[in-house]
């Protein structure tokens, strides 16, 4: 069995035939499979949904129970049969619940790995090599420039920006699904012991967290009239949020956001953010590289991001190399500041009226 | 160096002046000498590294890294420091014992100052590897000598001064008498030592300013009691001459700020063959005539100056005042006295590159508002145009510097004030990055299809906050277009907004597609009453343009 015969490109997105599946369609199909929780991968609106547990309580909270017309979860490393194929989810290290799934048949195995990192994420389980075939890897921080530094240190930074202004409100800009919650947890590890205040748009997710066994502390939703009071606070909200009229009433707001973008500056300057803060749930550059290797897959095919300098260094180390030029990624999660607006899911509407 | 990296680093993104300078004075507080003081220098810019140019940079980095990926990465990255403080591999022998040393940046600068250009590409590679990557973007842009982190020099001095009761302008007066790493300096700004000898032959002494005159001040103020002289549209100077210990001659150029800019104005430094400070203006002249401040702007902005640019753009100094001549320190004196032995200066020193500003007689404020309104006619000539308004001093004021109250006044000719309709708008940053306040006007003119408006300027003041929340709501609720954070607003003949922008002066551009550039344009009144279709044309503005310029100068 060749590669692409057992799974193929569609425009709703990967196919695999032997199974009848797809891999975090982009559009209602009839059975799907999904790596994680965020909204680019994880649609509402298919017949059938496998993924993990925690997916699956992700997308119920985003989307409500009608999500999908059935749903099965997923057990970490347990096979199961689907139409000609054995599939098994593995721990992705991305966001809570996140998975790479392995597709076996005919003596082949490929794994879609999703979105995923090498780095520790104390709000969710770490990566697992899966050995295979062929490799499916993202490519967000597909460039060499791209190395995430310890999250530790970063958040001791904004720890620091805040002794070192304890009348301005720090707005930390962070994705609602995963990021906002693991520098909750970062912040607890380094002893900030302080209310954390949020943002209406990621309360229930990380009311989902906290249900799930994730310890964030005195997490409090920002009202209207707390905004003028939260001098010296930490506040974390969606980027969206931070241009918005919602950010207008805190005192002498210190704008920080949590991406792996902002390691470049020109990029956190086209933001206007003030204090960038490179944290990522996504693999940088050494972890793409040591993952490919670690897999021992003699070919690699890239999804979304920077796709032509991945495949250059994998054809320099012998390994086949192609981008899959999938449309649809990364719009929630990491997406490339400033192009895409997230979509409603991702972050809903924070626009108030002025005051 | 990680920790003057970390804090270049913030500072690069921190828009406020206030939060810049809290920043600093922290640094300068927990930083011990000569750490501190090399980091101050990098700042004010005392320091430059011959043989670090980013040919040997790109060698480094070539010699690492796969080209492709190089190409990619510079590509996207878009400058070359930061590529390759991101690029740069980890050393290739970790391990305890291994590490390269993290250096300091004393180390770092004590070394170039004392190496050979052979040494440089291996100093600079044990010094990368042993840096984090903001250490290693630092460095790099410390050695090319492009800091741009938007800390003027005399902001870290203010931040020095803060670390005690000290002034700006108190170190201001030794300053170009010390050298890096200035630990006489921190020791008398922390109050452990005395003020430093200021050795330096052809000192700075910071300048002081005048307070914008109000209309109540002429009820309180007595003409008889006061001078008057006009203003003119240049940069404000104080030029400098003395004799070193060694007998050889000083001569600099100082901006307001204190930067010495001699080296930008050789012309001038050399007709300074004097011992003495004169406040004044500097201008271009031309065949004897002042030229616009546009014309001057096309000197200043070139870092060096051909012998073509000395012909075409003489420089020179209008004398206002004299501070110190001979060793003598004329401040103290009232202004009337130093005001006659400016005089007589001037007129001994005969140099024709330096003259006087002639005083403007005036019995009455009526007088003086009426001299004020048509300078041509009050005795400024032809040099009219280049007259921004009135200086008001009291006849009794010492030279004080800073900004000191009830002494000195300027009265600015009346703005200029053109009707535009909003037509763009963009959000700001810091405080007002929530606001759409960066606003951008056009005037009509007859287009291919019928009238069109062109963009004419650009305005982010002159409105209070409650304006400003107001424009906001309009530019939100009628945009027509986005492009990145700039909004494109309806500004159709019967749609849109009129706003009257008063500014200082206007000049032909070529830069600009209207073919004119304002000076200072901001928002004097947001005129919600009025049509678009009402607000002027851009031959209007046009007929605004003096003649005060050449068409050579004005690149027209």
């Amino acid at each position: 069995m060749r590669p692409t015969d057992l799974l193929t490109m569609t425009p709703a997105g990967l196919y695999c035939p032997p199974g009848d599946f797809h891999i975090d369609p982009v559009r209602p199909v009839a059975r799907a499979l999904i790596t994680h929780g965020h909204s680019d991968h994880a649609r509402a609106g298919h017949g059938a949904v496998l993924a993990t547990a925690q997916t699956l309580g992700i997308m119920a909270v985003r989307y409500g129970d009608g999500f999908a017309g059935s749903r099965q979860a997923a057990q970490l490393g347990e096979p199961i049969t689907v139409g000609g194929t054995r599939v098994s989810f593995h721990p992705a290290g991305h966001v809570l619940g996140s998975a790479q799934i392995a597709i076996e048949a005919g003596g082949l195995r490929i794994v879609a790995s999703g979105d995923y990192k090498r780095a520790r994420d104390p709000t969710c389980l770490p990566f697992e090599v899966v050995p295979c075939d062929v490799f499916i890897t993202e490519a967000t921080f597909g460039l060499p420039v791209f190395r995430h530094p310890d999250g530790a240190a970063e958040v001791a930074r904004l720890i620091a920006s805040v002794r070192l202004f304890p009348e301005r409100a720090h707005l930390v800009g962070a994705y609602s699904l995963g990021k906002a919650q693991r520098m909750m947890a970062l912040l607890r590890e380094a002893g900030w012991d302080a209310p954390i205040h949020v943002h209406g748009a990621m309360e229930r997710l990380t009311e989902f967290y906290i249900a799930e066994g994730v310890p964030l502390g005195d997490i409090r939703k920002v009202t209207a009239a707390d905004r003028p009071r939260l001098g010296g606070a930490i506040v974390i909200c969606p980027p969206s949020a931070m241009q918005d009229l919602w950010s207008r009433r805190f005192p002498d707001p210190v704008a920080a956001f949590a991406s792996g973008w902002m390691r470049v500056r020109a990029r956190a300057r086209q933001k206007g953010v003030e204090l960038p803060l490179v944290v990522s749930d996504h693999a940088d550059w050494d972890e793409l590289c040591t993952t490919i290797r670690d897999t021992g897959a003699g070919e690699v095919w890239v999804t979304h991001g920077q796709e032509d300098a991945l495949v250059h260094w994998c054809q320099t180390q012998g390994i086949r190399a192609r981008p899959l030029n999938l449309l649809g990624y990364g719009d929630e999660g990491e997406a490339e500041p400033g192009e895409a607006e997230p979509g409603a899911a991702a972050t809903p509407p924070t626009a108030e009226a002025a005051p | 160096m990680n920790r003057f990296a970390a804090l270049l680093d913030r500072l690069a993104y921190e828009p406020g002046r206030n939060a810049k300078l809290r920043l600093l004075t922290d640094f300068f507080r927990t930083t011990p000498d000569p750490e501190r003081g090399f980091a101050l220098a990098a700042m004010a810019g005392a320091l430059s590294f011959a043989h670090a140019k980013p040919g040997v940079i790109r060698a480094l980095i070539a010699a690492r890294t796969d080209p492709v990926l190089f190409g990619l990465s510079y590509d996207y990255v878009g400058d070359l420091s930061e590529t390759v403080a991101l690029l740069w591999p980890a050393p290739s022998v970790p391990g305890p014992g291994h590490n390269a040393p993290v250096p300091t940046l004393s180390e770092v600068v004590q070394t170039l100052r004392d190496s050979h250009k052979a040494d440089l590409p291996g100093l600079l590679a044990r010094w990368l590897d042993g840096l984090d990557e903001t250490g290693r973007w630092a460095l790099l842009k410390l050695i090319t000598g492009a800091l741009r982190i938007g800390v003027s020099a005399r902001l870290a001095k203010s931040a020095v001064a803060g670390l005690g009761p000290l002034a700006a302008d108190d170190i201001e007066e030794v300053w170009h008498g010390l050298e890096p790493p200035y630990a006489a300096l921190f020791a008398w700004a922390e109050g452990r030592s005395e003020r430093p000898e200021a050795s330096d032959p052809a000192p700075f002494r910071p300048p002081m300013l005048a307070h914008a005159i109000e209309d109540g001040d002429f009820d309180t103020l007595e003409p008889a009691a006061m001078m008057a002289e006009w203003k003119w549209d240049g940069i404000r100077v104080q030029a400098v001459g003395g004799t070193r210990q060694d007998g050889t001659r000083a001569a600099r150029l100082y901006s307001r700020t204190g930067e010495d800019i001699s080296r930008a104005f050789p012309d001038l430094a050399a007709a300074l063959g004097f011992s003495g400070a004169i406040d004044g203006e500097l201008l271009v002249v031309r065949d004897g005539r002042v030229q616009s401040f546009n014309v001057l702007q096309q000197r200043l902005n070139r870092q060096q100056v051909s012998p073509r640019m000395l012909v075409e753009f003489p420089a020179h100094i209008r004398a206002y005042d004299l501070l110190a001549l001979d060793g003598e320190d004329l401040r103290p004196l009232p202004f009337r006295e130093r005001r006659q032995r400016l005089e007589a200066f001037v007129a001994t020193h005969n140099d024709p590159r330096i003259d006087l500003s002639p005083l403007v007689p005036f019995a009455s404020w009526a007088a003086l508002a009426e001299a004020r309104a048509d300078p041509a006619a009050a005795g400024a000539g032809e040099d009219a145009g280049a007259v921004e308004g009135c200086m008001v001093k009291r006849v009794d004021s010492p030279y004080v510097p800073g900004r000191p109250k009830g002494l000195w006044y300027k009265w600015k000719r009346e703005p200029r004030v053109v009707d535009a309709v909003l037509m763009y708008a963009q959000r700001g940053h810091g405080k007002r990055s929530s606001f759409y306040s960066d606003f951008t006007f056009g005037c009509w003119r007859e287009g291919a299809d019928g009238d069109e408006l062109v963009p004419v300027g650009k305005a982010y003041f002159g409105f209070t906050d409650a304006e400003l929340t107001e424009l906001d709501r309009f530019v939100r609720r009628h945009t027509v277009n986005r492009f990145g954070p700039v909004r494109e607003v309806t500004h159709e003949p019967d749609q849109g907004l009129v706003l009257e922008i008063a500014f200082e002066g206007i000049a032909r551009s070529t830069r600009h597609k209207s073919g004119v550039a304002m000076r200072f344009p901001r928002i004097a009144r947001i005129r919600w009453d009025k049509p678009p279709a009402q607000a002027d044309r851009l031959a209007t503005l046009e007929r605004m343009i003096g003649g005060n310029e050449t068409a050579a100068g004005a690149g027209a």
